[in-house]
Order: structure tokens, then sequence, then C-alpha cells
């Protein structure tokens, strides 16, 4: 029982960090029908993002203030690189075909990752690029001891993460179901040209998508950093991939259906490495989006779409 | 001109250019130029593997982002065997010609096994639409690095190290003259055309009676077991097969390749990888402005011309091979071009 519970507890705060990334690769699904290949990169330099405000911003001390002002400003740094690059790598491939999209997403996400490798240019104030070795992350905020409960350990930085995380989700799905912007979000999902004719702006909508995604991806950059305490230029690679899968098992396009699977994919990962002891974890993701793509394609929540000719 | 026979037609490339190969060889070896042979060796199995990539992504419109893991397949199967059986005389042959036989055998069922992963593979992904495709080639290329790295007898993450140095220039030689012809033999035979009618449209192309899924498989198999003969015969240069010779990275190179010399040009893959290659081998020191280099080049090649440098045409498409045909048409009478 003991084990099953902590094995609960470490499944539910990874599924959580899959779940914010998720969220991008769907939204950004919805919207443009393009596998956002560089989003687990965005998630890599929300990381760093953290790690060089952490290393400028004036205290030292630990405090749940300075820790809030980090995760923002990383937030709205990350915002803005998602920006960038949908202004300057998909907006001007909209129209071709999507393998074009798809090879140059490939391509950023490449950029990104070995960009982060290259040996420093700038040195003051911060060293930037980082080069390949991984860098210790600053302890944002020191919460003491560890709760412990029926002899379950659950770190108090987990707790607050998950609770951090529900609820940018909670304020994702109000910005999605309730605001004028996420109204046009989805008419621009549900068919982009009518959307246009109705007078949306679709590229200021597709915009704002990007941003969107790449603040939560840097949410979770800067939590999942907090507790694995190190980071490194391929940091964002495979939690990219597995939040790829987790977008598809919860039906890609499906905002609650990135949440679903983001918590269903860490706590299958977590329970079949914990049980099983194998060393198989990364081999599991990629298995279930192969049974999920064969079995039902359309994944737990997602609409299912029919081919128009 | 009369056309030759088929079989004359497949054999006739071996004959003529193996020899070349082989001379060449003895050159090299004569003058001690080891290491221009050994670039040629990295040639000519990134050509393999960019032409090899070339049927799938190229001319039948998918795309594959996982043949690196079929090169795994491939490399360690034909590992496995030469480790048992190279350093003993096998059917009473003198050594040498026994270890060029079990090479030999070894490379063919790289290729069978690297062609059975392509065939498990392709089965059920092939179903699925272009960019889903993308990921899930990526996904089992990733898994199938899984199980080599979990596996006892295929050496973990340290690999199968100790191989014999049995690749040659002729047999790179021999590996990029039969991709060619597969993949030239290929595009010009109903095959090929009910592949590149699916890339053109796969709706149409299935309403005129292809079998899509089918035609699909086909040519991810044969895909898959050329990708197996450039991993059979990479690792018996570099001696040693690791997890880390075939990761993602790998698979990305090679679609670098083929998307730079346009996706359906089998000449445009000779070229791009071999000038890649070439280029390349200057910035091996570094390896990460290697990999800014292609991500740049990806980018940069997409939003200026997303076709690559040949599209789907053939070098003597060109514009200026074209003109000096039809001289050459002009100036003997009775040819119509």
């Amino acid at each position: 029982m003991t084990e099953f519970l902590q094995h609960l507890i470490n499944g539910l705060s990874v599924g959580t960090i899959y779940a914010l990334v998720a969220l991008g690769y769907t939204m950004v699904y919805g919207v443009l029908k393009l596998i956002n290949f560089a989003h687990g990169d965005v998630y890599m330099v929300g990381a760093f993002a953290g790690y060089y405000l952490a290393g400028t911003v004036t205290s030292e001390q630990a405090t749940l203030g300075r820790a809030s002002l980090i995760t923002l400003a990383s937030m709205l740094i990350c915002g803005a690189v998602g920006y960038v690059i949908e202004r300057f790598a998909y907006r001007p491939l909209r129209h071709r075909a999507r393998l074009t999209a798809l090879i140059t997403a490939i391509g950023v996400s490449f950029l990104l990752e070995y960009g982060f490798q290259l040996d420093a240019i700038i040195k003051k104030p911060i060293e930037f690029p980082p080069g390949p070795s991984p860098r210790f992350f600053p302890v944002l905020l020191d919460l003491g001891d560890p709760f412990t409960f029926l002899d379950v350990t659950v770190p108090k930085f987990d707790v607050l993460a998950i609770a951090v995380a529900a609820a940018l989700m909670v304020g994702l799905q109000l910005i999605v179901y309730r605001t004028r912007f996420g109204t046009a979000m989805r008419a621009v999902s549900f068919d982009s040209n009518v959307a246009g004719l109705m007078g949306i702006p679709v590229n200021r909508i597709i915009s704002g998508t990007f941003v969107l995604g790449s603040m939560l991806a840097a949410a979770a950059g800067v939590i999942n950093a907090g507790a694995r305490h190190k980071i490194d230029p391929l940091f964002g690679l495979i939690p990219g991939l597995k939040a790829f899968v987790a977008a598809v098992l919860g039906g890609i396009g499906s905002v609650p259906g990135a949440m679903v699977g983001g918590l269903v994919l860490g706590l299958a990962e977590e329970f079949v490495v914990g049980y099983t002891a194998s060393s198989y974890r990364d081999a599991i993701a990629f298995t279930i989006l192969i049974l999920v793509l064969l079995l039902k394609p359309q994944g737990i929540l997602g609409r299912v779409t029919v081919e128009k000719v | 001109m009369r056309r030759l026979p088929t079989a004359v037609r497949s054999f006739l490339p071996f004959l003529v250019g193996i020899p070349i190969v082989y001379l060449l060889q003895r050159v090299f070896e004569a003058q001690g130029w080891d290491f221009v042979a050994l670039l040629l060796v990295n040639i000519g199995v990134n050509v393999v593997l960019a032409v090899s990539l070339n049927v799938v992504n190229g001319f039948t419109g998918q795309f594959s982002l996982g043949h690196a893991g079929f090169m795994a397949v491939g490399a360690y199967t034909a590992a496995r065997i030469t480790l048992s059986y190279a350093h003993i005389p096998i059917l009473g042959l003198p050594l040498e010609w026994s270890q060029q036989l079990v090479f030999a055998t070894a490379l063919v069922a790289g290729m069978i096994t690297a062609a059975g992963a392509g065939f498990l593979v392709g089965m059920p992904s092939l179903r699925l639409r272009g960019d889903y495709l993308a990921i899930v080639t990526l996904g089992f290329g990733e898994i199938i690095r899984s199980i080599i790295e979990n596996t006892k007898a295929l050496g973990q993450a340290t690999g199968l190290s100790g191989l014999p140095r049995l690749t040659t220039l002729t047999w790179v030689g021999a590996g990029v003259i039969a991709t060619l012809l597969m993949a030239r033999r290929l595009a010009v035979s109903t095959q090929g055309r009910a592949l590149f009618a699916i890339r053109e449209d796969e709706i149409a192309a299935e309403a005129m009676g292809v079998d899509t899924t089918g035609y699909k498989v086909r040519a991810f198999v044969i895909s898959a077991a050329y990708a197996g003969l450039a991993g059979g015969l990479i690792v018996h240069v570099l001696q040693l097969a690791t997890p880390r010779s075939f990761t993602f990275i790998r698979s990305i190179e090679v679609v670098v390749y083929v998307v730079l010399g346009g996706l359906g040009s089998i000449t445009g893959s000779v070229v791009s990888a071999t000038v890649l290659t070439l280029l390349l081998e200057r910035l091996r020191d570094i390896q990460s402005f290697r990999m800014v280099g292609y991500a740049l080049l990806l980018i940069i090649l997409m939003l200026a011309r997303p076709q690559g440098l040949f599209g789907t045409r053939e070098l003597w498409d060109l514009p200026f091979f074209k003109r000096r045909a039809r001289k050459a048409a002009e100036a003997t009478p009775g040819v119509t071009p």
C-alpha cells in the first residue's frame, strides 16, 4: 500500500509536468494542425530562463515572492520566444504542404537544442549560450522537510508544484472557455477560414495560442528544474516527446484531453517502472503512443474526424 | 537504341563498377591514403542511407524519422554474425575467403532482419498520416535502441566491440551500386509509379485502385533493408556497434541529406550526401556547430526552397544537361529526341 501511494505521488508530479507541456502541443495542433516539434525545447528555454534569472536577480533569499517572480518572468520570456518562432518560422509556411512545416519545426527544435550547446559567446552578465555540460539549478524555494504520511514521503515542493500546475490549468480552462480570446481560438481551431470571414484576426489568435502554450511550457520547465536541480540543453527532448504522446493519448486538439493524457502517462510510467524495476522507461511512452494510434486514434477525449475528399 | 535485356541491365553496373572501386582501393592501399579511403567509405554509407530513405520520404511522400533504428537492426545482426564466425575458416576455405563469405552473409542477414523490422513497424503505422507517422517512426527508432540497451547478448549500452575490420571500399562501392540500381529500377517500374501516385495524392491513388497501404509497406521494407545494409557496413569500419551511433540525431542527418537533395530525386540525394559529408568532415571537431548548421539549413531551405536543390528531378533533367542532349540529338540526324 505504501509503495502504491508513493508511486501514485511520483506519477502525479511527473504527470502534471507532462500535462502542462502537452497543453501547448494540443492547442497549437488545434489551431494550426501542426506538431510543434520545438515545443519541448521551449520548455528547456523556460528552465534556462529561470536559471539565469535566479543567477542575476538581486536577493539570494529563497522566498516565495522571488520564486513566483522568476517563474512569471521566465513565462514571459518564453511567451516571446514562442511568438518569434511562430512569426518567423511557421507563419511564412502556413499555406504550404504540411510536411514543410514539420521539417521546419524539427529544424527549430535542433536549432534551440544545439544552439544552446555552443560555447559561451556572451560572457557578461551571464554566460550564454550555456554549453553542453549540465548546470545546477538554484534552489528557488526551501520548504524544509518533506511530509511523511503513512510512511509515504511527499516532498513539499511536489505538493506546491502540483498545486501551481492545477491552478495554471484551471486558469487556462477559464481563458479557453470564458473569454473572447478563448472563443476566437476555438473558432479558429474549428475552421480557420470561416473564422477569418467572421472577422476574427486569425494571425493574432494563432500568435496568442503560441504565446499561451509557450508560457505554460516555461512554467513546467521552471517547476521541473526546481525538482530535479539539473538542467542541460537536451533537457526538453524526451519530456517534449512524451508530452506529445500525452497529447495524443488524451485526444490531440482537446484541452481537457491533454491534462488527462499527461496524468495517465505519468502514472503509467511510474507504475510500470516502479513495479517491474525495468529500465525501459522511455520505451513505455512510445509503446502507449503506438497502441493509442492503432486502437483509438482519436484519443481518450478527442473528436472523431472524418476525412473529406 | 535497342534496350538491353533486364538481366544485363541489372548486372552490368556491378560488372563495370566493382572492378573500378577495387582498383581505387588497391591504389589507395598502395599509396597509403587511408584517410581518403575512409572518407569515401563514409560518403558511400551516407549515400546508401540517403537514397534508401528517399524511397519512403521522397518517392512515397511519407515521412519516416526512424532510419537509424533500422540501421541499428542491420548493424547488430551483421556484427553478431561476424563476431561469431569471422575468425574461423568455414567450409574448408582459407580464412581470408571464408571471412569475406561470412561478411557477405552477415550483410545479407542484416538486410533481411532490418526488412523484417521495417515490416513490423510499417504494417501498423503506415495507416497513419504524415506527421503522426513521423512521430511513430521516431518512437520505433527509440524503442529499438531501448531494446538494444537492455539486451545482454547485444552488449547493452557499451555495445559490441572488437569487430573485424571487413568493410573495404569495394564492399561499400557494391552497396552503393546496389542501392542506386534498386532506386532507379524502382522509379521506372510499375511499383514506382504507384508510389509516386501515393505521393501526389493518396486519396486519388486509392480511387484509381492503388493498394496504398500495401505499396507503402513495401516501400518501407525496401528502405529498411538498405538502411540495414548501411548499418552493417559502418560498424565494420568503426569496429564497434553501440546504441549511441544510432540515435534520433543520425536519423535527422539522413533526413537533411534527403530534404536538401530534393524529396524524390535520387541524384539529388547522392549529391547532397556527398557534399555534406565532405563539408562536415571539416567541421568534425565542432560537433555542436555541425548540428546548428543542419538546423539552420533545414529552416532556410524550407523557407526559401522547400523542394530541395533538385526537387523531384534528376541530374540529367536539369536545363544544362537537357540542352546538351538536344544538341547531341540534332547532330545525329534521324533520331528524334
